[in-house]
C-alpha cells in the first residue's frame, strides 16, 4: 500500500474538529477494546490531529506531526509508531527468522512462514480473514510489519500454501521515514 | 502511571534496534547502539562486544530454522550490508564532487536577484530553505526550475556574500565542509564606474 508514497501524493492537509477527535478515538476503541485503557494518553485531549488525504483514497491521521493511524475506505489502521506504543492490543502474529528479510522489503508473507517453528500463529477459532495483524517476528521484540489476513488464521495452518498475509505496512517503506514538518 | 511503551529507535537506520541487523547499516547502528544505550547493546549483541563466535553460538541455539537456512540467512544480509555500504559511499563520493553554484544575475540597473542551484544533493529542503533566506532578509524568495529543468533557489536582492556565508555554515553543519562552493558574479559591482565619473 505505500510501496511508492512522497510527499506529491499528498492531496490536502487540514487540521480536525475536537468534535470528530471524539469520534475517531471512539472508533478506534471499538475497533481495539484494549486500547481504552491507553487512548488519552496516545491522544491526548488538547491534541493536534491532522487529516492528510493522499492518492487512492488514503487518509493519515497524524497527532502531534507524528502519524499515528491510517484509513483506506473505512477501517482505521494503526502505524507501526503507535504499535510500538502499545503492542498488546492488537492481534498478532509471529514470523520465522527467515521471513524477516523478505517482509522488510515489503513482500507479502507466505503461509509456511507463519507456521514453521519459529512462527506463531493465535490458537483456534484464531482470525477471521481481512483482520489486519500487526506481525511479529522470532527472537524479536517489536513489531515489523502491519498486514491484512488473505485467508482465515485456521485456513493458513491447513493449507500453508501461497499468500497469507497481505502486506500494508512495514518498518523502512515510505510511510516509516515519512515525516511531516 | 503511563501503560506506553517507549521504544527507542536507531538513529542509524531508523528501525527498532532488534531490527538492526537486518538494515545492511549493521556496523554503524552497533556502533551508535553502544555509545547510546550500552545496556541494549549488551542485551541484544551480547556482552563480549567483538567475540563474533560466542554471538553466532547463541544465535543458532535460538534460531529455529535450521543451521544451513541461518548460514544464508547470514551471507545474505552480509551482502545485503556490503552493498548498503557501496551505496553509501558512492552517494557521498557524489554529494563532494557535485557543487553549489551561487550566481548573481541583474535585473534592471540596481536591482539582482542572487540564484542558487545544486543544493538538491544535500538532503535539504529547498523551499524551507527559500522561506528561511525571505525571512532572513526580509525579501522576496523562491524556489523555481532553471533553463536545464534543475530546482534553483531565486533570492530578490543583492545578498551573495550573506548566501554564500550561509550556506557554507549549512553544509559544514553536515559535515560536508569540502564541499565547493561557487560564486558566479556575472556583473561586476558599480563601484568602478562610480569611481570613474567622480574622477571626471
Amino acid at each position: 500500500m505505500f510501496k511508492k508514497f512522497s510527499k506529491e501524493d499528498i492531496h490536502s492537509r487540514s487540521n480536525v474538529k475536537s468534535s470528530i477527535q471524539r469520534t475517531l478515538k471512539s472508533k478506534l476503541v471499538s475497533q481495539y477494546p484494549a486500547l481504552e485503557l491507553v487512548i488519552d494518553e496516545l491522544i491526548p485531549k488538547k491534541s493536534h490531529i491532522e487529516l492528510i488525504k493522499c492518492e487512492d483514497k488514503i487518509q493519515l491521521y497524524s497527532v502531534d506531526g507524528e502519524v499515528l493511524f491510517f484509513q483506506k475506505f473505512d477501517e482505521l489502521i494503526p502505524s507501526l509508531r503507535l504499535v510500538h506504543k502499545f503492542p498488546e492490543a492488537y492481534p498478532t502474529v509471529q514470523v520465522d527468522r527467515g521471513a524477516i528479510k523478505f517482509v522488510l522489503s515489503g513482500a507479502n508473507i507466505m503461509c509456511p512462514g507463519l507456521t514453521s517453528a519459529g512462527a506463531k500463529l493465535p490458537d483456534s477459532p484464531g482470525l477471521e480473514k481481512d483482520t489486519i495483524v500487526v506481525i511479529n517476528a522470532e527472537n524479536k521484540e517489536n513489531a515489523l510489519a502491519i498486514g491484512k489476513l488473505l485467508m482465515s488464521t485456521e485456513d493458513i495452518k491447513k493449507i500453508n500454501k501461497g499468500h497469507g498475509v497481505e502486506m500494508i505496512h512495514h518498518l523502512g517503506d515510505p510511510l516509516w521515514t515519512f515525516s511531516i514538518e | 502511571m503511563s501503560g506506553l511503551k517507549e521504544v527507542i529507535y536507531c538513529e542509524v537506520c531508523s528501525y527498532p534496534p532488534d531490527y538492526c541487523e537486518f538494515s545492511g547499516k549493521l556496523k554503524r547502528c552497533k556502533k551508535w547502539l553502544n555509545e547510546t544505550h550500552p545496556d541494549l547493546y549488551a542485551k541484544l549483541y551480547g556482552d563480549s562486544g567483538d567475540d563474533e563466535v560466542t554471538n553466532l553460538g547463541k544465535k543458532l541455539v535460538e534460531s529455529s530454522i535450521g543451521e544451513e537456512r541461518e548460514n544464508k540467512l547470514e551471507a545474505d544480509l552480509l551482502k545485503l550490508q556490503k552493498r548498503e555500504e557501496n551505496k553509501e559511499q558512492r552517494e557521498l563520493a557524489k554529494k563532494l564532487s557535485s557543487k553549489v553554484i551561487i550566481k548573481r544575475e541583474a535585473r534592471t540597473k540596481r536591482k539582482f536577484i542572487v540564484a542558487i542551484q545544486g543544493l538538491e544533493v544535500f538532503e535539504i529542503d529547498m523551499k524551507k530553505l527559500a522561506k528561511t533566506f525571505a525571512s532572513k532578509f526580509a525579501t522576496g524568495c523562491s524556489v523555481s526550475k532553471n533553463a536545464e529543468k534543475k530546482e534553483e533557489i531565486v533570492i530578490q536582492g543583492d545578498v551573495i556574500e550573506s548566501v554564500e556565508s550561509y550556506i557554507q555554515q549549512l553544509l559544514a553543519e553536515k559535515g560536508l565542509q569540502d564541499v565547493k562552493v561557487e560564486v558566479i558574479d556575472t556583473k561586476k559591482k558599480k563601484k568602478p564606474t562610480t569611481n570613474s565619473t567622480e574622477s571626471k
